[in-house]
């Protein structure tokens, strides 16, 4: 699948914005790095990153986003998100 | 029930769960996570701290603690070690209960770098508001009767007093006060901290405390596995003591021989 703006649908006329907003790059931060992505949810982008989605939590922009609602919660240019999970801690 | 069962049936309850080991164990400081599981699995612990942070997103497949301790078998307790105050705790511990769906947790507000020593003020408010929110806190304070029950009052589900500082290894400081906690609790209470060598953990149970939570004292023992097994010993000991209850202290010596019949 092409990854850059030269996606055949950008034309058709009845959607073309979402058809843009679907292969779109976006600028965000994850856990102060700021990265380029074309994930379009969150749980798309927990795949980008090579994560398992249960064995992580994420914050997306100041706001808990609950595992069940990962797949639904989109993501827009300049979101900060921290993904987190157990590591060993006394 | 004869004695023997008693002594068998001696587990104790936090919110609702109930354990059979009365050592809770730390996961960090180890070489590594073999010799973590190791030292856990000497320990005889069925609960382990563990600590919240970032991912490492330039490496995901580093090895990661799920893989070597299964939540499954052993319950983990989420830390907000490194929190100073009442916010970055409760923003922690939200994303634990995201991350593994836990309402059981450790609180711990550190006032500030050097003695790691808690802030009361953010504690009390932090669990005021994740009792709130439904999560049972155990909560990690100073070794105060009065904060103790101030904590209690506000819905901890557990009180754990240092017995010294974090890390220092130097046992507990004040035996008096952690006496007083102990009488005055109607929950469960822990020493959390502060514990170096097998005996420390002993005191800490013949002082009538439901349970020790350590790190250290094991992670950097020369020998961690034999060191968790030391205290697991050490728990039980401390426990039994307790229950058995100690002689009274005499100033002066009393001999076991009988005097009569003397040649």
């Amino acid at each position: 699948m092409s990854l850059s703006g030269t996606c055949s649908t950008c034309v058709t006329p009845d959607r073309p914005y979402v058809a843009l907003a679907m292969t779109q790059t976006l600028n965000i931060t994850v856990n102060g790095d700021s990265r380029q992505t074309i994930a379009s949810t969150i749980a798309d982008l927990v795949l980008e990153l090579g994560l398992e989605p249960a064995k992580v939590a994420v914050e997306h922009n100041g706001i808990i986003a609950p595992r069940s609602t990962l797949q639904e919660v989109a993501l827009g240019d300049g979101d900060v998100l921290e993904i987190v999970h157990f590591v060993g801690g006394g | 029930m004869n004695q023997n069962a008693n002594v068998q049936d001696d587990s104790w309850e936090v919110a609702g769960h109930r354990f059979t080991s009365r050592l809770i164990v730390g996961t960090g400081k180890y070489k590594d996570f073999a010799q973590n599981a190791a030292a856990l699995e000497a320990s005889g612990a069925e609960i382990v701290t563990v600590a919240v942070r970032r991912v490492n997103i330039s490496d995901p497949s580093q090895p990661v603690l799920m893989d070597h301790i299964d939540p499954k078998k052993i319950t983990y307790l989420p830390n907000t070690a490194g929190c100073f105050t009442a916010d970055d705790a409760i923003r922690t511990l939200r994303l634990a209960r995201e991350a593994g769906g836990w309402e059981l947790v450790k609180l711990e507000v550190l006032g500030e770098a050097k003695t790691l020593y808690p802030d009361m003020r953010e504690t009390l408010k932090a669990t005021e508001v994740l009792v709130k929110e439904g999560f049972k806190p155990m909560v990690y304070c100073v070794d105060d009767p009065i904060a103790a029950k101030q904590l209690e009052e506000a819905g901890a589900v557990a009180i754990m007093p240092l017995g010294a500082p974090i890390g220092s290894g130097l046992g507990i400081q004040n035996q008096v006060t952690i006496r007083l906690i102990v009488e005055g609790a109607n929950v469960p209470v822990l020493v959390d901290a502060g514990v170096g060598t097998a005996s420390d953990a002993a005191v800490a149970m013949e002082l009538g405390c439901d349970g020790v939570l350590m790190n250290t004292a094991i992670a950097e023992a020369k020998d961690p596995i034999r060191m968790a097994r030391a205290m697991k010993l050490a728990v039980q000991a401390g426990r039994d003591a307790y229950l058995a209850g100690r002689m009274g202290r005499r100033k002066y010596a009393d001999p076991s021989s009988p005097l009569a019949g003397l040649i």
